[in-house]
Order: structure tokens, then C-alpha cells, then sequence
């Protein structure tokens, strides 16, 4: 099958959809009235879990603490049978070697920041090789950081640019552009870069680093799908989202999915194209899915760390 | 390069992940299986000896069995507020009278649940619109209200402010609760009596409020809610012995009751219909702007007097703005009104449903263009999915008449004076709403609608502090806010 060609007029920036604050606000808080219940909540539970990017991200990673990481990722809560793994380990690049062979083919993905992640602040070829580096230990993904100085600066082309190059260097491995919503701050910004990052080839278009607050919300989340709409009906071509930091609760989980539901769809309700990035959400979806099973709450003690 | 088939995308909302129903327990509503007539501060039976019943419209099942007031009763309760004004309220100092308002707002809240499920029960809303706007926003027209009871000197200084007497209400069946507040609260707060009628297919909600007012032992005869149709609501507006006719309900109704009471000294505020403009221009921000639409037509069933229905769409963003709108309509649930993810329930009764359908056959007969969302009807109760029509102009009867259901009319327009002018080209002017990014433009048009309300960049917004009510056909004096007090008072 020759995968078809699609070919778009690249837009002016600096006429992407203007935001109304109080308008996004609100219909972002109208998700959370949606009232999930039994059978419902047991299923959403199970695709949120399948959607998770674990992740460690810490100047103290180490091999042991990667290798558990993976075990857990394959393993959520061996008590509840049946339980789908989460979608990918996200990891640093020095971790993706380690990590690659500790998923082996579990079918758990590996996904890398690159790009002088989390500032971005490095010379471009400097991003360019922490970005071939990675791919070359065999990450499936990159998640990418934007340059906020310069998009805040105005130069869109050097944002688009810098896209773009990571892309290339990326080969098959799939790209998720981090626009740090936390450091744009309005909605109008989000959207722009969004606009942009989806133009210039990113697969995936991501809230958060998680290392500045605020991280991802609803309402920032909203603005991003609602991009991701815009940018399919203009082109057809789907491209995926990736909330992270700030989601750490089963029930808050579910609200993302309802929005996800609601403004993109069925193709969209799988993680190819939706991701949780987050570390402490799976063992709260865990703990709600075995409340659900018996009854009880358990303690957290009965759920693992890793 | 092949291009996009940009025509043939589509987004799938029919979802493997569904919700579950989470229906609202009715456990905590208690209906009983007869209402008499709350008069005097006792609940009476009828001299007329009549009763009709009042139905859950999502169900078609009886729900209790109202008394049907006649000209003897409202007499009777007439008689009980004057002789309540003479001789209690009128004397009572206002700082006491406050403490029964703020009495009734607390009670309203510690209720709110019950509130909610027999509104929803009794008039078809979704349980979230009576739990997260009817209920509360009820209970804040009480405390707003009970703020200004002993500060009537401050809201018109130097002018003596002076109760008129005994108000008589007549209320709609669209926001049951509410409406019975927005009359009530300000009512007592300047010092009148109140004769209430509600709407003869939503009276469950007034009588549940007249429950609380008995246990708020508010002075028997202040308040006095009586039941029945029509009729009844013709004897409140003839009696001799009322200074005050406060009205909300249909344009045709407020006509009647206008000339019923021309040459008498009373004094009347009427709120009527609407057909109210709500306007995108191509620098909006779209997707908000959508979600305002749909807010702004569909909240209630569209029952609405303020509905934002005829839409009127800058030619540029048309597409785009209708491409949304449909995708937005498919995800609206339409059900059972209980249900917490309902977004749309019943219709109010069969014979508004019929309205409804009949002026869908019309607008098909006039050539629109209607599209409706895919989603199921429940097999019982009265149901009608949303509703758009394009391909409709200034001159289409769906256009130019108060549909009063989930039923949206789009046009185009060109530019600012263009659309200007059409947006006041109707009979009506109650409310109209604006989207645009730009504040000049706001400015321009809120100064040139000729509309009582004008939203900027919202839609369906109410607060007790704000003023409400209509030009031209759709009515006159206004209700809430300080001009709220007004309409209830006689000011020299």
C-alpha cells in the first residue's frame, strides 16, 4: 500500500483561532459533570491504564531503577488478571538501551526526551544528535521540548524550523512536540504553537514537561484537541495528544477521557493517538479498579512503587 | 499531490466507551397524591372542588392531582394577602421581613435535592440544569433579595419608597421554581403580598416552595399560591382588589392581560417572548462561540424565552461554524431527565410538542434545510432531538415566530450594519448575543440591539443581581437587580 501523500498550504501563524478564556473554561468543567458509573468506569479505568506513558525523569535514574520501572510497566497489579499493560516507558536517552531490552516484546513502547529536555536551551545540532542518539538506542518515540524563548519572542519560523529538523532526525521513531503550556500561559499561545508544532510534523502534540506548574489541565487539553480537530478537518491527517504532569487521580482520568470522547471521537480512543503522561496515576487507576472488584478500598501498601 | 477530501471526514462519536445510566435516586423527592390550595398559610381545598392532573412529560404517568382554583378561590386568596398586608407585612419592620427571606433561601438550599429531582420530574429538564442552575440561582434570588428589604431607603434615595400592596403572579412553566422566585423574593422585599400561580403543567415545585414557606412560619396569608390554568390566571388579572400584575409567558397571554388591566390602577411588568439574535462574527473564537450556540438554543429544550435561535453566521466562518455545531450536536444526550448525563430531556407537554413539530413541518415546507442529530429517542415521553435549519431567510415563518424548543435557524450576513439591521427586524427583543475578538465591535453592536440583554461572548447568563427583561413585544419593567425593586414599589 503506498501511503497517500497530503499536501496543505502552510497557514499564517499569527492568525491561529484566537481563545475565549472564560468559554474554554467552561465547557473544559462541563466534561467533569459527566457521571461514570459501573461498567463504564471499569472500561475507562482499563483504557486510561492503556494509555500511560510511566515515567522517570530524574538526574537520579539509574539502571535498577529503569529495569523496575519496566517490570511494573508490563506487570500493573499482577492480583487483578486480565489488566492491559501502559502504553510506553517514557525515559532520558542514556535509559533507552536499558529500557529497550527490559520491555523486549512486551509490546510496550519506548519513549525518549530529547532536546536538551526539559529547558531546550542547546544549540540546534546539539538537539539534533541527543535526538538521533536516542532513535539509534532504539526509542519507538521522542518527545521533544519547543524553544519557549523564541516562540515567545515571535520567531515562529525557527520554532517551525527546529520541528521540523528534530522530525527528520527522528526516522520511523514517533515525534511528540512538548509546547510547556505552563510557560506560554494564555490559550491564544497554546493554540498557536499547537498550530505550529502540527504543521511542522509532529505526531504527537504534548502539554508538559512535568518540571514546571502549572502542567497539563483540562481547559489547556481542550484547546490542544480542539487544535488537533481543526488541523484533521483541513488536512486529514490525525495526529495524537499527550497530557502530562498534573494527573494523578483515577477520577480526573476518566474526565480527560470523557473530554477526549466528545471532541475527537472513537479514532482517537486508543493509544496510538491518546497518552496519559504520568507517574502516580496507574496505581490510583489500580486502586479504584480492585475498590470496583471488591468492594474495598485497599490500602496503598497493597500496590506496588515502581 | 492528491489534496484532502475534506467533504468526506468525519468524526466518529458513537464511542465503544460509553456511559453507563446514572439516573438521580427519585427516593428523595416526595410528591403526595393530592395538592390543595395554599391559601392563608394553610393548605385549603378548592371551592371549585376541582382538581386536574399534573404528568411527568419524560413518562406520560400521573404524578399528582392539582386543585384547580376558581374565581371564589382567588378571591379567597386575595382577601388573605390584603388582610395579611394590613395588618402584618405592611407594619412589620423591614429588617424582620428580611429575616423571612433569608429564612426561605436556607431552606431552598437544605433542599436543593428535592428541589431538583421533582422539577426534573414534573417539567422533563435534565437533572443537571435544575440541580446546577434552576435550584441555586432560586435560592440566590431570596438572598440577594432579603439584602435589600431594610436598604430600600439607599437603592432610591429621598424618594420615600412605598409597597404597592397585593401582587399577583402568574408564572411560565419553563423555569417553575425559578420563575416563583424571581417574582416572590423581590415582592416581599419591598413589602407586598404575594397571590403566586404557577403554570398549569409545572406546579409541584411552587407547592413544595409553599411547603417551605408554611415551615418557614412565614406570617400567614403573605404568600398564597393557588393552582390552575387559564382561567384562573384570568381571575388573579381581573380582580379588583390586586395593585400589581407581574406576568411572565407568551406574547399572545401578555396582550390579553395588558388590555385586561388598561384603565385599572394597577400596575404591571410583563416578560413575553423572544426570538433572539445570537450572532458569530468571522473573528470569534469559533469553538467557544459553538459551545455558546448550543448553550444558548438548546439549555431547557429550547424553553427558553431568551433562546438565542435565529443564528446568524459571517459568511466566511459559515462552514466552519456549521461543520461544528453538527459535530457538537451529536454528542448532546438526549433522555431521560433524570439521567446526570442528560444534556437534553422531555419536552414540556404534548401540546408543546406539537408546536414543535408543526413548525418543523413548516420550516420543510418553506425549502430549509433541516439537520437533526443521530442519537435515540427513549420510546416513551415527548422527545425531540436538536434541531438546525439552514437555507432559511428573514422572510421564513421559522425565522420570524417564537418556536419555544430545541430549534435553531442559521443565516448568513455580510457585514456589521447588515447584520445589525436584521437582528432588529423582528417584533421581539428580549435578549441577543454577540462573538466577536474584538471590544469596539462589542461596544457597537451591545449600544445598537434593540434588546434588553445583550451577551458578549456568552450566552444564557443569569444572576440576581442583573436586570432582565424586554423591548417591544417581548415586554416591559424589568425583574432582578436594583430595578428588580422597581416594579414593586411606588416611588416618588
Amino acid at each position: 500500500m503506498i501511503a497517500e501523500t497530503v499536501s496543505f498550504a502552510i497557514p499564517d501563524f499569527r492568525l491561529s483561532p484566537r481563545i475565549d478564556q472564560v468559554g474554554v473554561e467552561e465547557r473544559a468543567s462541563r466534561f467533569t459533570k459527566r457521571s461514570i458509573k459501573t461498567e463504564s468506569k471499569i472500561n475507562g479505568l482499563k483504557l486510561a491504564l492503556n494509555m500511560i506513558d510511566l515515567t522517570t525523569l530524574e538526574g537520579k535514574d539509574t539502571e535498577g531503577k529503569v529495569k523496575q520501572l519496566c517490570y511494573k510497566a508490563q506487570h500493573l497489579h499482577d492480583a487483578y488478571e486480565g489488566l492491559p499493560t501502559v502504553a510506553a516507558v517514557c525515559v532520558y536517552p542514556s535509559m533507552v538501551n536499558i529500557a529497550k531490552k527490559a520491555l523486549g516484546n512486551s509490546g510496550v513502547k519506548v519513549a525518549s526526551v530529547a532536546t536538551a529536555f526539559p529547558s531546550g536551551q542547546a544549540p540546534k545540532d546539539v538537539k539534533i544528535r541527543d535526538t538521533k542518539f536516542a532513535v539509534s538506542e532504539g526509542a519507538d518515540e521522542v518527545d521533544m521540548v519547543i524553544s519557549r524563548g523564541k516562540f515567545l519572542e515571535g520567531d515562529y519560523n525557527f520554532i517551525f524550523d527546529e520541528i521540523a529538523e528534530i522530525k527528520e532526525a527522528c526516522g520511523t521513531a514517533r515525534l511528540k512536540v512538548i509546547l510547556e503550556t505552563g510557560e506560554l500561559v494564555t490559550y491564544d499561545k497554546v493554540r498557536r504553537a499547537s498550530d505550529i508544532a502540527m504543521y511542522a510534523g509532529a505526531d504527537f502534540i504534548k502539554t508538559s514537561t512535568g518540571k514546571i506548574s502549572p502542567a497539563a489541565t483540562m481547559p489547556v487539553t481542550l484547546v490542544m484537541l480542539e487544535a488537533i480537530r481543526d488541523f484533521y478537518y483541513k488536512t486529514g491527517k490525525m495526529i495524537a495528544m499527550k497530557p502530562a504532569g498534573g494527573i494523578s487521580k483515577a477520577k480526573l482520568s476518566l474526565h480527560y477521557l470523557v473530554m477526549l470522547k466528545e471532541t475527537l471521537g472513537e479514532a482517537w480512543m486508543n493509544n496510538e493517538w491518546f497518552r496519559f503522561g504520568a507517574s502516580s496515576l496507574a496505581n490510583d487507576i489500580l486502586m479504584q479498579l480492585m475498590a470496583q472488584k471488591t468492594g474495598v478500598y485497599q490500602s496503598a501498601n497493597y500496590f506496588s512503587i515502581d | 499531490m492528491a489534496k484532502a477530501k475534506n467533504n468526506t471526514l468525519k468524526l466518529n462519536f458513537d464511542t465503544k466507551w460509553g456511559y453507563a445510566p446514572a439516573p438521580e435516586s427519585k427516593s428523595i423527592a416526595k410528591v403526595d397524591a393530592k395538592y390543595d390550595l395554599f391559601i392563608n398559610g394553610k393548605f385549603e381545598k378548592p371551592l371549585s372542588k376541582k382538581y386536574f392532573d399534573t404528568i411527568n412529560p419524560a413518562t406520560e404517568e400521573k404524578l399528582s392531582e392539582v386543585a384547580d382554583a376558581n374565581a371564589a378561590d382567588v378571591d379567597k386568596a386575595v382577601k388573605a394577602a390584603r388582610n395579611a398586608y394590613n395588618n402584618v407585612w405592611g407594619k412589620m419592620p423591614a429588617k424582620e421581613r428580611a429575616k423571612y427571606i433569608y429564612r426561605i433561601a436556607r431552606m431552598i438550599q437544605e433542599r436543593a435535592r428535592e428541589f431538583a429531582v421533582i422539577e426534573s420530574l414534573d417539567g422533563g429538564k435534565p437533572i443537571r440544569e435544575s440541580r446546577d442552575i434552576d435550584v441555586p440561582v432560586a435560592a440566590n434570588h431570596f438572598f440577594y433579595y432579603a439584602g435589600w428589604a431594610d436598604k430600600l431607603q439607599y437603592a432610591f434615595p429621598n424618594r420615600n419608597p412605598k409597597p404597592l400592596g397585593v401582587a399577583g403572579q402568574i408564572i411560565p412553566w419553563n423555569f417553575p421554581l425559578l420563575m416563583a422566585a424571581w417574582k416572590i423574593a423581590p415582592a416581599l422585599a419591598t413589602g407586598n403580598t404575594v397571590v403566586l400561580k404557577p403554570a398549569e403543567t409545572t406546579p409541584l415545585t411552587a407547592l413544595k416552595l409553599a411547603e417551605i414557606i408554611q415551615e418557614s412560619e412565614l406570617p400567614a396569608g403573605v404568600v398564597n399560591i393557588i393552582t390552575g390554568a387559564g382561567a384562573t390566571g384570568a381571575a388573579i388579572v381581573n380582580h379588583p382588589d390586586i395593585n400589581k400584575i407581574a406576568f411572565t409567558g407568551s406574547t399572545d397571554v401578555g396582550k390579553i392581560i395588558q388590555r385586561a388591566v388598561a384603565g385599572t390602577n394597577k400596575k404591571i411588568t410583563l416578560e413575553l417572548g423572544g426570538k433572539a439574535a445570537n450572532i458569530i462574527f468571522d473573528d470569534a473564537p469559533i469553538d467557544q462561540a459553538v459551545e455558546g450556540i448550543i448553550n444558548g438554543i438548546y439549555f431547557n429544550q429550547g424553553h427558553v424565552c431568551c433562546a438565542g435561535s435565529r443564528l446568524f453566521v459571517q459568511e466566511s466562518v459559515f462552514d466552519e461554524v456549521i461543520r461544528k455545531l453538527k459535530d457538537r450536536i451529536e454528542t448532546l444526550i438526549v433522555g431521560d431527565p433524570l439521567d446526570k448525563n442528560t444534556d437534553i430531556g422531555a419536552i414540556n407537554s404534548k401540546q408543546q410538542m406539537e408546536t414543535i413539530h408543526k413548525y418543523l413541518k413548516i420550516g420543510e415546507k418553506e425549502g430549509a434545510e433541516m439537520y437533526q442529530s443521530s442519537c435515540p429517542l427513549p420510546k416513551k415521553g415527548y422527545f425531540i432531538r436538536p434541531t438546525l435549519f439552514t437555507n432559511v431567510a428573514q422572510s421564513s415563518r421559522i425565522v420570524q415566530e417564537e418556536i419555544f424548543g430545541p430549534v435553531l435557524t442559521v443565516q448568513t450576513f455580510r457585514t456589521d450594519d447588515e447584520v445589525i439591521e436584521k437582528a432588529n427586524n423582528t417584533p421581539f427583543g428580549l435578549s441577543a448575543g454577540v462573538w466577536t475578538d474584538k471590544g469596539s465591535k462589542i461596544f457597537n453592536l451591545t449600544t445598537k440591539m434593540r434588546a434588553g440583554v445583550v451577551w458578549a461572548n456568552t450566552y444564557n447568563k443569569f444572576d440576581p443581581t442583573s436586570p432582565f427583561g424586554g423591548y417591544k413585544e417581548s415586554g416591559f419593567g424589568r425583574e432582578g437587580g436594583l430595578h428588580g425593586l422597581h416594579a414593586y414599589l411606588n416611588v416618588h
